[in-house]
């Protein structure tokens, strides 16, 4: 595996050293500090293209450009119960904001699991890696993009 | 005057269920938080969600680590069965009282799979999480403990209410009731995958050829998750849908679990007769080699 963005490393590592219920309480309280985006960059309805397929929390993103050619990240979590994905939410705002989009497709799906743990059902690990799979999407589109 | 038990059962009657002893309402379980012989378990999508807050007393049942077998797609047997109960202070005799994120569909799937073991005491309670947090009604974060229990080793019966691959296309062949009870979009394969982009689980969209669209979610109110009364769902499912009482049902949505939710609507509140939950659902079906589909 390519090395992890710093930010995202030291996240996962500490993670790991902690014991389960620990893991889950740091978690619930990463979840709590989530926020719904700024209005001037999504308000309600969400557009359905930022849709996160597969995610049962009706999450949302958007990769807003940054002057240095890097993208912010915003993300909405429609389901007031979505604690996981509320928590991935401010996770992936945080290490992949700002982060060189290159190195933010070079992130694997299967860090969920290092940040929820093996039990992830099917389809929990779906839509909370399809969160990180959709900012990747936005990051290769503007690479692409003729402004990149 | 009526006392406060029979006002809180009056309420779920009232709806008109074929079969109202198997739903409860918030305020029965809040009436019943300390009393013997009955048992609250949350089951969620959402593995953080219990160790947030919960019910004051309810154990958690976890689908993934606590009815799932962990290597091939199914689920627990009559021993690991038998290991959870006695985790959870359950004997056969307990009333056992479902609920949970999402408007019940894990709360449903537990249920669904508590019936395969045949612990029939079981009871879901309406509108799950979302109305006993509307209703302001207390939670706790502290895990609640019970001393094991005594519960027989049963061996699992998937017979009578679950369906399988080669069963559901016999069904699809022989133009039985299917009913696709998951979004229209995903009903119609819209949300395909595209490259780069996520996909949903299955290499394929559409759905199962003949089945009938029927959104799990017209079943319930949503400002508050309870079921809709039995009029409004034999509407539904019998009048705009024309599925009969007596009618081979099967149901499906994407993993099982929204299914469930249906299945307990046509199964308790509605009373049909034989309703089978194809848990392999789309994730099964629409990366099957050579089976046909239908957008």
């Amino acid at each position: 595996m390519s090395a992890l963005p710093p930010k995202l490393q030291s996240l996962l590592e500490m993670l790991a050293s902690l014991e389960r219920r620990e893991r889950m309480d740091m978690l619930i309280d990463l979840a709590a500090k989530y926020r719904d985006p700024p209005p001037e960059v999504a308000v309600r309805p969400y557009a359905p293209n930022h849709r996160v397929p597969g995610c049962e929390s009706e999450a949302y993103v958007w990769g807003e450009p940054r002057p240095d050619h890097t993208l912010k990240y915003h993300f909405a979590v429609n389901n007031p119960q979505g604690v996981s994905a509320k928590a991935t939410a401010v996770i992936l705002g945080r290490v992949l904001s700002g982060l060189p989009l290159d190195e933010v497709l070079r992130v694997p799906p299967e860090v969920v699991y290092d940040i929820f743990g093996r039990e992830l059902s099917l389809g929990k690990n779906l839509g909370l890696s399809n969160m990180l799979v959709m900012c990747q999407a936005f990051a290769r589109e503007a690479l692409n993009s003729p402004q990149a | 005057m009526k006392n406060q038990k029979s006002v809180l059962l009056d309420e779920i009657e009232a709806r008109g269920y074929s079969r109202p002893e198997f739903l409860v309402t918030t305020a029965w379980v809040a009436e019943n938080l300390n009393s013997p012989g009955i048992r609250i378990v949350e089951s969620n999508e959402d593995s953080l969600l219990y160790s947030s807050g919960h019910i004051p007393g309810a154990v958690e049942v976890d689908w993934t680590r606590d009815l799932n077998n962990p290597v091939i797609r199914d689920y627990l047997d009559g021993r690991e069965f038998r290991r959870l109960m006695r985790r959870c202070g359950i004997t056969p005799d307990t009333t056992v009282v479902l609920y949970g994120d999402k408007n019940n569909w894990w709360a449903a799937y537990a249920f669904w799979i508590f019936q395969l073991f045949g612990h029939r005491n079981a009871r879901i309670m309406d509108g799950g999480r979302l109305k006993w947090l509307q209703e302001k009604r207390p939670m706790t974060r502290a895990a609640a403990e019970y001393p094991p229990s005594d519960y027989p080793e049963v061996e699992r019966e998937d017979g009578g209410i679950r369906a399988f691959r080669d069963q559901v296309l016999l069904h699809a062949r022989n133009s039985r009731p299917l009913v696709d009870v998951r979004s229209p979009e995903e009903y119609r394969g819209e949300r395909l995958h595209m490259e780069g982009y996520p996909n949903e689980g299955a290499l394929r969209g559409g759905h199962i050829p003949g089945a009938l669209s029927i959104p799990w979610a017209r079943a319930v109110n949503p400002e508050n998750g309870a079921f809709r009364s039995a009029d409004e769902l034999r509407e539904l499912y019998s009048g705009e849908n024309r599925l009969r009482p007596d009618d081979d049902i099967i149901v499906y949505c994407r993993i099982g679990e929204r299914s469930s939710h249906t299945w307990f609507v046509l199964t308790y509140l509605l009373g049909f007769g034989k309703v089978r939950n194809y848990d392999g659902s789309w994730t099964e079906w629409g990366n099957l080699v050579d089976v046909p589909i239908e957008r």
